[in-house]
């Protein structure tokens, strides 16, 4: 009798404890989600910077064309989902890519959402408008957009030059909202109107930035925060102390470092934090049209000198990925495989075999233990950038070069580059979205103005434009890894590692999606909520 | 006294035009400006772009005309736009002065009303343990450096009560603002009553040697009426003027403390106008610090006639 009352009782328990998993689970309406920030953004104005520290306060504001599905953590080709748009489809010979738009949805003045919108967004984005931002650093992207057309209010088309399947995923990031055609660029940077799940309340510079919830949102019942507050705090250490004093309900996206990742959930062990990668990598800018690495046994002796895995475990305690210049799988969808990997010099497991052949280079070059090369190694003055290149100028010591460090503060740091008054530098290079177009032809193509080296080679160019237009997934891949071998046999810019870092929240806060193949596009908030 | 008072203030405007034709040129003679800084946070530099953004800025423009249209604004109380924000100067930097005033003056009025009774006290009692404990306090004082102290504070804080006192604009209730004001101010203030502390202890020492102290004492005063009546009051001179010194240093200490407490006044404001090259905003705040230094002096040289008669100001 007793064990019959006692499995009655087990049942219920269990069937109360499964009603209230399922109560707890259903999302819940209301609060405010408070973040920090890591700095005070230059303007409001996603399209005329380069930095996620746009994207995470004010992607809110607005809508894409398309989308990557945010809750999916890898931002795939599968992944890409509707937003403005309700369809779309490649016609033409793939040379036309057509969106039948959204209809009913409102910007935030209350004016309607047309056609005419995408239109003017990339006209501008073109630099094909009147109207012109005051910086545009993806105009680049567009190159093989020959024209954007309208049919009626609710269809868009693209019509390409030739075809380009990772088009759409750039539409896809967090870098490709929609603006609307009646607001100024010059308005857009400090009051920006959207047509996303968050309306802009106030952005006070090194303040705060305030969102709050658009009630006439298109899609019914999101989002579920009443609103968001991001409060400006440079100061990583106060900042996380608050984080940890529950001052805040979610740090600020991938800002958390490995080692202050021990630190949180040693002083706040109901947090939940994930490490993920964020396709950001090290690398070198070599200034290959000046003496001393304009000799190629240099350039090849510097690489073959690297020790990736030690940077990894010195920075992030073993928590970063060695790989090329596409993020490394399973994380990366473009990167070359380990076996692959390993071929290239510099990449072999063999550290001391490695720097055997680098010190050979380096005695062919007219260097050794009696004649060290000194060069300096420029880099930005944040630490981001600063402790990795101590680690270079330390590993290069043991072939004969001897490095001093050259920090650069950041206002310096471009027009040196540009005017080539460098020997090495340490660089970090962010990918929005984790596609070989926007990687090759941003970084390396001749001319690009983000081509920091001038690395210049028509024969990989034209490889370039070969995988841009193949249909084929897997033919491309085969394309891409060749493509990045050569890149780094080359010693273009050498990768040095690709870094992880942490995101952390509150328990209570749910529907929150890391994403693992970029730190530029997760950030529409809509399907967060608050459990409390 | 009038005639002086007019050379007075002759001289703060020779000097306030000097302070702003050093910080107008300083700031041009630093390496990098707005323009830079924005393609270097864009990641690309598009050299017509560059051209266009200057042009639009103003920052294409020889410098003297730069100067003089700076001039001419501030004169006519247009204090131009910030580059960043696109706001006007004035609109950015008003709303960061009371914030930053409430914080100096707090912390001022703590360095004083801890430095000068406890200087006080280690004068009075020299050579005693009192004395000795007062002494290293005032070390420390001295030693640390105010950003660290303010890390230990915020840590302190969240160690021993769970809590961090971050700034909030409109506090609920007395505990909140005592927390968003008084505990940076303290942290501020610290390094200000320590040497406030020492002044008036080797001040008062000095004082306390005189003749005329020990004449009072064999007439019978008190120890309070010796050591507050007759001693402080001739040994406080040098100690105003070491709290005037210390409201122009003052905004070195807020800057850090307004970085660690996270506070929205002028001093964290103005570091990152500086780092941003946001000339309206830089030019105009230290005018408006200089301003206010160059009358904390002039108050301080008033207050000396106010507390020691012999000072007069005459012709």
């Amino acid at each position: 009798m007793w064990s019959v009352r006692a499995l009655a009782a087990t049942a219920a328990l269990s069937l109360l404890a499964f009603s209230t998993t399922t109560f707890a689970s259903e999302p819940k309406q209301g609060g405010i989600l408070r973040m920090y920030h890591r700095d005070s953004p230059g303007n409001a104005s996603i399209h005329e910077g380069a930095t996620y520290s746009l994207n995470v306060p004010f992607m809110p504001v607005f809508n894409n064309l398309v989308i990557y599905k945010q809750d999916e953590a890898q931002n795939t080709m599968d992944n890409i989902v509707p937003e403005l748009a309700e369809s779309w489809a490649w016609v033409n010979d793939n040379k036309t890519l057509t969106f039948k738009l959204r209809q009913g949805v409102k910007w935030h003045d209350g004016k309607p959402f047309t056609s005419a919108d995408v239109k003017c967004t990339f006209d501008m984005l073109m630099g094909k408008s009147q109207q012109k931002f005051r910086q545009n650093p993806r105009k680049a992207w567009y190159e093989q957009v020959n024209d954007v057309a309208t049919n009626g209010d609710f269809e868009v088309s693209f019509n390409l030059k030739r075809p380009q399947p990772s088009l759409l995923a750039l539409l896809a990031s967090g870098y490709t909202p929609v603006y609307p055609c009646h607001v100024s660029p010059g308005d857009m940077r400090t009051h920006p109107i959207g047509t996303g799940p968050f309306k802009f309340v106030e952005f006070r510079a090194n303040e705060s930035i305030k969102l709050t919830r658009n009630t006439d949102y298109w899609r019914k019942g999101r989002p579920y925060l009443d609103g968001i507050e991001f409060t400006i705090i440079p100061n990583r250490s106060t900042a996380i102390l608050a984080f940890v004093a529950g001052n805040f309900d979610m740090t600020f996206p991938t800002e958390v470092s490995i080692p202050l990742l021990k630190d949180v959930k040693s002083q706040a062990p109901n947090a939940i934090c994930e490490v993920e990668p964020n396709n950001v990598s090290t690398n070198i800018i070599v200034n290959s049209s000046a003496p001393p690495f304009d000799n190629i046994d240099i350039r090849k002796a510097m690489a073959l000198a690297l020790d990736r895995k030690a940077f990894i475990s010195i920075m992030f305690e073993g928590q970063g990925d060695v790989g090329g210049t596409m993020l490394p799988p399973p994380n990366g969808l473009w990167g070359m495989p380990k076996e692959m990997l390993q071929t290239i010099p510099g990449y072999g497991p063999d550290v001391n075999a490695n720097r055997e052949e680098a010190k050979k280079l380096m005695q062919k070059a007219g260097y050794g233990p009696e004649k060290h090369l000194a060069v300096k190694v420029s880099t930005r003055n944040i630490p981001v950038y600063r402790d990795p290149a101590v680690i270079l100028i330390d590993q290069l010591k043991s072939i004969y070069i001897d490095g001093e460090l050259d920090v650069v503060e950041t206002a310096n740091w471009f027009p040196k580059i540009a005017r080539k008054d460098y020997m090495l530098g340490l660089n970090l290079t962010g990918n929005a979205v984790d596609d070989p177009d926007q990687s090759f032809y941003e970084n390396y193509s001749c001319g690009s103005e983000r081509n920091y080296t001038n690395y210049c080679n028509k024969e990989i160019e034209k490889l370039f434009d070969v995988q841009s237009q193949e249909t084929d997934i897997a033919k491309r891949k085969k394309l891409v890894w060749d493509i990045d071998k050569k890149l780094q046999e080359d010693v273009a810019r050498p990768i040095i590692f690709h870094a992880r870092t942490g995101t952390c929240w509150q328990p209570y806060v749910k529907g929150v999606t890391v994403m693992t193949n970029s730190s530029y596009n997760g950030y529409r908030y809509e399907d967060v909520w608050m459990d409390k | 006294m009038f005639a002086y008072l007019v050379r007075r203030l002759l001289l703060m405007l020779v000097t306030l035009f000097g302070i702003s034709v050093v910080i107008f040129f300083l700031l041009r003679i630093v390496p990098g400006n707005i323009v830079d800084i924005l393609f270097a946070a864009a990641g690309y530099v598009d050299p017509a772009d560059k051209v266009d953004l200057e042009k639009q800025l103003g920052i294409d423009q020889p410098l003297v005309v730069q100067y003089l249209h700076w001039i001419g604004g501030l004169l006519h109380g247009d204090l131009g736009y910030s580059y960043v924000s696109e706001k006007p100067a004035l609109q950015e930097i008003l709303p960061r002065i009371p914030i930053t005033a409430r914080l100096a003056g707090l912390a001022l009025l703590f360095s004083a009303s801890i430095g000068i009774p406890l200087g006080v006290i280690s004068a009075v009692k020299q050579g005693s343990r009192i004395d000795y404990a007062l002494r290293v306090v005032s070390l420390s004082g001295l030693s640390l450096p105010s950003f660290w102290l303010g890390l230990l504070v915020l840590t302190a804080s969240v160690a021993m009560f769970g809590q961090m006192p971050i700034f909030n604009a409109n506090p609920r209730s007395f505990g909140e603002a005592f927390a968003t004001y008084c505990i940076p101010a303290m942290v501020v203030g610290f390094r200000s009553s320590a040497l406030t502390m020492r002044i008036t202890r080797s001040s008062m020492l000095e004082v306390l040697r005189q003749d005329y102290i020990r004449t009072a004492r064999a007439k019978g005063a008190s120890d309070a009426a010796v050591n507050y009546h007759h001693a402080l009051k001739n040994a406080i001179l040098p100690v105003i003027t070491v709290i005037g010194i210390e409201a122009a240093f003052l905004i070195g200490g807020l800057i850090v403390t307004e970085t660690v407490f996270n506070i929205p006044g002028v001093a964290r404001f103005l570091v990152e106008a500086i780092r941003w090259r946001d000339y309206p905003i830089v030019q105009n705040l230290v005018m408006f610090i200089a301003v206010v230094v160059v009358f904390a002096n002039f108050t301080v040289d008033m207050l000396y006639a106010v507390f020691d008669p012999r000072i007069r100001y005459t012709d």
